[in-house]
């Protein structure tokens, strides 16, 4: 069989374009996993403001806080340092991205009035102005000066505090002290730890 | 990246002694490890899950059940399935297992796969998904014995549980594993969730006060062991446990169609196009024929 130079590159040429028609690539084969999306992220670490069991969180922002970016938080998980959960989290607390990133998050103090069927708006100043003025008038009310025996007690059963899992040593020496200075004696702080 | 190997020396010239490091193997493969006994249903894995892969919070539907809807979807790869069942004496089982990829070594979503890359198994076990590669065939679905990959209507692209391989090549345990707060959910390598399995198993089995003589460790041998492993109170009932299956198969007709049919078709077709061409090399194309006078006018 006399097989012509033309015969034989007609032949390679074919040959090539069947192969590769049929799949056989020579490329080497990539496996690429989606990309870590808290590889650079800045973590803040956090407690969960959930409940009085207080699990240490770590919130990871984008971006590494320079002067030109607006950090928003892209994960939050638990705190494999922290004693009390070890990184382990509850359902709620690992919802916590939710809790942040949300269009329903409340920004602002808002007021719902006695007998109002909606919230209103109100400013900072106007809010803590209220509230003095209230607490003022709820402690005239209700303070009990001497019980039924007359032992001189000095209590306002009238108001009530409940402290948040998140409320630092600090805040709460704070509420303790302004508390008790008004006679308040249903006194929670929510400290577990 | 786990997934990467450090270089290791092999011989090292003119070394007296042994090479360090010479001898030891490198434990690869990683696992879920899920002890049922003690899951409290709380959900936390899903959440995890839910937030780690930036899905939407999605409607629930109730049957009856605490579970959150009757299977994974496209966008919920990890579901606690909560089944009541009754043990011998007629009193009840409240069992609840985590659903989700098995991450099988013998991948029935992989051999039924028709697009190349698809679907990949890395070193470590893990069978990931890539969905700019799926054609949307559904192939998959079926393939899988355990149910778990889903299609979403809108991409025409199925998704399922990737074990988190983005976290686990960066060193980290999948987000469901972190979350867990009972311990209930282990992450390692599988020889050691294997060793950690069999541990708890045989203290279910020898408990003093309340022993379950059936406890074992589930991973299914008929498609080479998983790497997502469950300890059972009850190992020969596996369906009770929302429909495990006691003898995962791939369905024969993938095998047959992969191996056998797709081939031989694969071959006739080439064997074909290789005639056709010889054909043309060697006989050429069939050319109109000039009239044979000459040939005539000889034999008359």
């Amino acid at each position: 069989m006399e097989v012509s130079r033309r015969t034989f590159v007609k032949c390679t040429l074919a040959g090539g374009a069947g192969l590769s028609a049929f799949g056989f690539d020579l490329k080497p084969v990539y496996a690429q996993t989606q990309a870590l999306k808290i590889d650079r992220t800045s973590e803040t670490r956090s407690t969960c403001p959930y409940c009085s069991v207080s699990c240490g969180v770590i919130i990871h922002t984008l971006s590494d806080k320079g002067k030109n970016s607006t950090p928003q938080v892209v994960h939050v998980e638990g705190d494999p340092d922290h004693p009390i959960n070890r990184g382990t989290l509850c359902p709620k607390g690992a919802s916590l991205e939710q809790d942040i990133v949300n269009e329903r998050r409340l920004l602002k103090p808002q007021v719902r009035r006695p007998g109002s069927d909606h919230w209103e708006d109100i400013s900072w100043d106007q809010a803590t102005s209220e509230i003095a003025r209230l607490i003022k008038r709820t402690r005239d009310e209700t303070f009990i000066e001497k019980d039924a025996n007359g032992r001189t007690v000095n209590r306002c059963e009238g108001i009530a505090w409940a402290g948040g899992c998140t409320d630092t040593n600090e805040l709460n020496y704070l509420a303790v002290k302004a508390m008790r200075s008004m006679g308040v004696v249903y006194f929670e702080t929510q400290a577990r730890v | 990246m786990a997934t990467e190997q450090t270089l290791q020396i092999k011989e090292i010239s003119a070394h007296r002694g042994p090479v360090p490091g010479s001898g030891a193997v490198r434990e690869l493969e990683v696992a879920k490890l899920v002890d049922v006994t003690t899951c409290i249903g709380c959900k936390a894995c899903e959440v995890a899950c839910v937030e780690w892969n930036d899905h939407p919070f999605r409607e629930t539907v109730f049957d009856n059940t605490y579970q959150t809807m009757p299977t994974t979807e496209w966008n919920y790869y990890n579901l606690i399935k909560f089944s009541e069942t009754q043990r011998d004496d007629g009193s009840l089982m409240w069992l609840m297992r985590k659903d989700q990829c098995m991450h099988c070594a013998d991948p029935g979503c992989l051999r039924a796969c028709p697009s190349d890359g698809a679907i990949v198994q890395y070193t470590n076990g893990i069978v990931d998904f890539n969905q700019e590669n799926c054609i949307g065939c559904q192939y998959c679905i079926s393939g899988c014995p355990f149910n778990i990959p889903k299609f979403n209507q809108t991409t025409k692209k199925v998704h399922k549980c990737t074990l988190c391989s983005d976290r686990v090549g960066a060193g980290l345990e999948p987000a469901c594993i972190k979350a867990c707060p009972t311990g209930c959910l282990h992450f390692g390598t599988k020889q050691d969730m294997l060793q950690i399995a069999n541990a708890r198993a045989s203290q279910l089995r020898d408990d003093a006060l309340f022993p379950l003589p059936n406890a074992g460790v589930y991973d299914p041998q008929s498609i080479g062991g998983t790497h997502v492993i469950y300890v059972l109170h009850d190992i020969t009932k596996p369906e009770a446990y929302g429909g495990l299956p006691a003898n995962p198969r791939i369905p024969p007709s993938y095998v047959i169609w992969k191996y056998l049919a797709k081939p031989i078709g694969l071959f006739i077709a080439l064997m074909g196009l290789l005639a056709v061409f010889f054909h043309y090399i060697f006989t050429g194309p069939r050319l109109s024929q000039p009239e044979p006078t000459v040939e005539r006018e000889e034999q008359l």
